[in-house]
């Protein structure tokens, strides 16, 4: 075996165990490397993470965007609520849930949380993260398009990076299954007044979004005449 | 060649050179090489896991703490590391921190900060390399300042156009060093 052969071996298997169990499917992405690219103008932007905290993704937006990463794993959050019975007060929860304050976040990384969410739920959410969204800031989510098959285990999917165009997702246990899909018009009056910038409909059932607050408008002071 | 090997192979399981390694070792060999273990083991100070120590600790040694601390830790040349039964709660800033225990606090690290499976930490980070092992709990925000990157430079060019190519490729290659490292 030729040296290079053994080093681009270590490489894979390096790589494998970077984004975790080498067996999990990887999956093309189209809106993250929109969702890159919406961000790699601004110096130091701020993003806010829904999912679960994954080393290698603080890694790869770090180094990639120059960020700051705040880390909210909801899907702790929606676990507690279900194991203690208390899935009612998730709205109120939510309303109250995120200390950021209003436009200061750049970009926000939903993954498939509102796949979880009733409708009941995913109103609230969706406006706080209106509401943190600095304008011109990006919003990534993904939904499913298709039925949860009855009687399917509850997981949620760590979404790993494992370049702009794919993801690998990992399937971890979940207390709660994924709620009714929810339809292309709810989404869009979900996230109002963003504006749905890019959507893929990808082979696996997933429809990923890429959604865009409005910029600030231009200032309106009058220039002065030039002498 | 495979008499130039043969040249130098040694016999009988002796060195080959056995002259040269008497004249460079001491007869008292390991005793010479002990100084040394104990310079490196004095230079890892360790909090045992009954000490509680409330306010300020500084230092100018890698520093291994299995006991409580609260208040504030400044190594900041060296290596702190909460061992698997420290707990912290405190502002931490050193040029590396290793968690395997936990932490409150924010962690501010000039080279790295490295929370291990089963480690956790409950605050913000500042570090130019950050990595968090699958298992860890990490709750807070995560700053990877840009080498070079003004820390108050922030929006001001938000909507400027995109990096320089020069800083681009510079980036490319610390993010290759940065998986090499894990």
């Amino acid at each position: 075996m030729a040296l290079s052969d053994l080093f681009s071996r270590r490489r894979k298997e390096h790589a494998e165990s970077e984004a975790g169990a080498p067996d999990a499917p990887v999956h093309p992405t189209k809106v993250l490397a929109r969702f890159i690219a919406g961000l790699s103008a601004r110096s130091q932007p701020v993003l806010l993470d829904l999912g679960p905290v994954v080393g290698s993704n603080v890694s790869f937006f770090g180094e990639e965007l120059g960020c700051k990463i705040i880390v909210e794993d909801l899907s702790k959050d929606i676990d507690r609520h279900v194991r203690d019975g208390l899935l009612d007060q998730f709205p109120a929860f939510l309303m109250k849930r995120f200390p950021q304050e209003s436009g200061s976040i750049d970009g926000i990384l939903c993954w498939d949380v509102f796949d979880y969410l009733d409708k009941k739920s995913a109103t609230p959410l969706a406006n706080q993260l209106v509401r943190m969204l600095r304008p011109d800031g990006v919003l990534l989510a993904f939904f499913g398009t298709a039925e949860p098959p009855p009687g399917l285990k509850p997981e949620y999917t760590r979404h790993i990076v494992v370049d702009k165009l794919n993801l690998q997702h990992r399937s971890y246990a979940a207390a709660r299954a994924k709620q009714r899909p929810l339809k292309n018009r709810d989404i869009q009056l979900l996230f109002e007044p963003l504006r749905i910038v890019e959507q893929f409909l990808l082979k696996t059932n997933l429809r990923e979004i890429l959604l865009r607050k409005a910029p600030e408008p231009a200032s309106t002071a009058p220039v002065s005449p030039s002498v | 060649m495979w008499k130039r090997d043969e040249a130098v192979k040694p016999t009988n399981g002796l060195p080959a050179t056995p002259a040269t390694a008497a004249s460079t070792q001491p007869v008292s060999g390991p005793a010479a090489v002990q100084p040394d273990a104990r310079r490196i083991e004095r230079d890892i100070v360790n909090i045992g896991k009954s000490v509680v120590i409330k306010g300020e600790l500084n230092g100018s040694e890698d520093l291994t703490i299995e006991g409580h601390v609260e208040g504030r830790i400044e190594l900041k040349d060296h290596v702190l590391t909460i061992g698997p039964n420290g707990k912290i709660k405190a502002q931490v800033f050193a040029k590396a921190v290793i968690v395997l225990g936990e932490v409150n606090g924010n962690v501010t690290a000039s080279e790295k900060v490295d929370i291990r499976d089963g480690g956790s930490v409950d605050g913000d980070i500042i570090s130019p390399r950050v990595a968090i092992a699958e298992g860890a709990h990490f709750r807070g925000s995560v700053d990877m300042q840009r080498k070079g990157a003004q820390p108050g430079q922030g929006q001001q060019k938000a909507s400027s156009s995109p990096l320089p190519e020069k800083s681009q490729t510079s980036m490319a290659a610390s993010t290759q060093a940065t998986a090499a490292a894990h």
